[in-house]
């Protein structure tokens, strides 16, 4: 039930670097409003990174398109790579310090050792 | 979907099995969480569609409430690993694809990795009374920066003084939507009543 692309999204910041040795592809409803609602929220050029990492590109453009409201054929495209690609096991890395997060089952774990906090 | 079937919904959400003391676990009542899902949902439209998050999620039954009110994405966040064994299991007993789970400590959180990624914040965080003080605005200003629109949480009613006065120092308006009581069975081993009342205000904070 993770969804490596999702969270990325939200690490825009931070990590870069991802492994997915196990993901699984399963149907979510559309919603073309909320996909379109998120896409500002993206970091996009990493959400492409990753979503390339992992085999998934699927003709998802290296830009955003203009008026990406409308383009139906476009959010669904999105919609896609952002919520039904799931990441079972695998990990998450930071750029700046390498460290890696792991995901397992689904859940990734940011929880810092006591001397990294 | 109506306020009973939500409730009677969410009664068959698992709940802890061995609460941790420490952490402040214990589940959120099926029928405060359908009060507040629903509040939220028909009162503010802060649900539906929306990309909501769960602090100190633990078993879940906020965020699967929300997910079956059709959010469109619900992320849960909790330290717990037991705790999230047992939200993941719900999830999947409710056969839900909107929801996402994520381990990590709400406390040391790099809060600008998630500023303003969220539409809104539910949560029942921990009131820091468990060598934890502090720990219910801690999870207050973090849901703070997360949210766009607004941040719903539980809280002490002893308290509401002390968080009026922090929200007009943040610059946020707190609405108290409601007074519950909670109505805590003796989920640990030391209470020695059978159950313990707690005034609790259902708050709601937005940006002006």
């Amino acid at each position: 039930m993770f969804c490596i692309l999702r969270v990325y999204a939200f690490f825009s910041s931070g990590l870069c670097g991802s492994q997915a040795t196990e993901v699984r592809v399963s149907e979510v409803e559309f919603n073309p409003n909320f996909v379109s609602r998120m896409i500002p929220t993206l970091d996009w050029s990493a959400l492409v990174q990753a979503a390339d990492g992992l085999g998934l590109l699927q003709g998802l453009p290296a830009e955003l398109v203009t008026d990406y409201e409308k383009n139906e054929d476009f959010l669904r495209k999105v919609h896609r790579v952002l919520l039904e690609v799931e990441v079972l096991e695998g990990c998450l890395q930071c750029p700046e310090s390498g460290r890696e997060f792991p995901i397992s089952r689904g859940v990734p774990n940011m929880l810092l050792n006591e001397d990294e906090a | 979907m109506k306020l009973k079937e939500l409730e009677s919904c969410l009664q068959q959400v698992d709940a802890f099995e061995e609460p941790k003391i420490l952490l402040e676990q214990y589940p959120t009542s099926p029928h405060i969480a359908a009060c507040m899902l629903y509040t939220i949902h028909n009162t503010f439209d802060d649900i539906e569609g929306k990309l909501v998050a769960d602090l100190g999620c633990g078993c879940g039954v906020l965020s699967i409430g929300a997910a079956m009110l059709d959010a469109g994405l619900c992320v849960g966040f909790d330290i717990d690993d037991d705790a999230l064994e047992i939200f993941k299991r719900n999830s999947e007993e409710f056969e839900l694809t909107n929801i996402d789970l994520i381990q990590c400590d709400m406390c040391s959180l790099r809060s600008h990795a998630y500023a303003k990624k969220f539409d809104t914040v539910i949560m029942n965080p921990p009131f820091g009374t468990k060598h934890n003080q502090g720990m219910d605005m801690q999870f207050l200003r973090t849901a703070l920066t997360m949210a766009t629109t607004a941040v719903y949480s539980l809280h002490k009613t002893s308290t509401r003084g002390h968080i009026q006065k922090k929200a007009n120092d943040w610059g946020v308006k707190m609405e108290v939507i409601a007074e519950l009581r909670y109505d805590l069975p003796a989920s640990y081993k030391f209470h020695k009543k059978k159950s313990v009342d707690i005034k609790v205000d259902f708050l709601r904070f937005s940006t002006t």
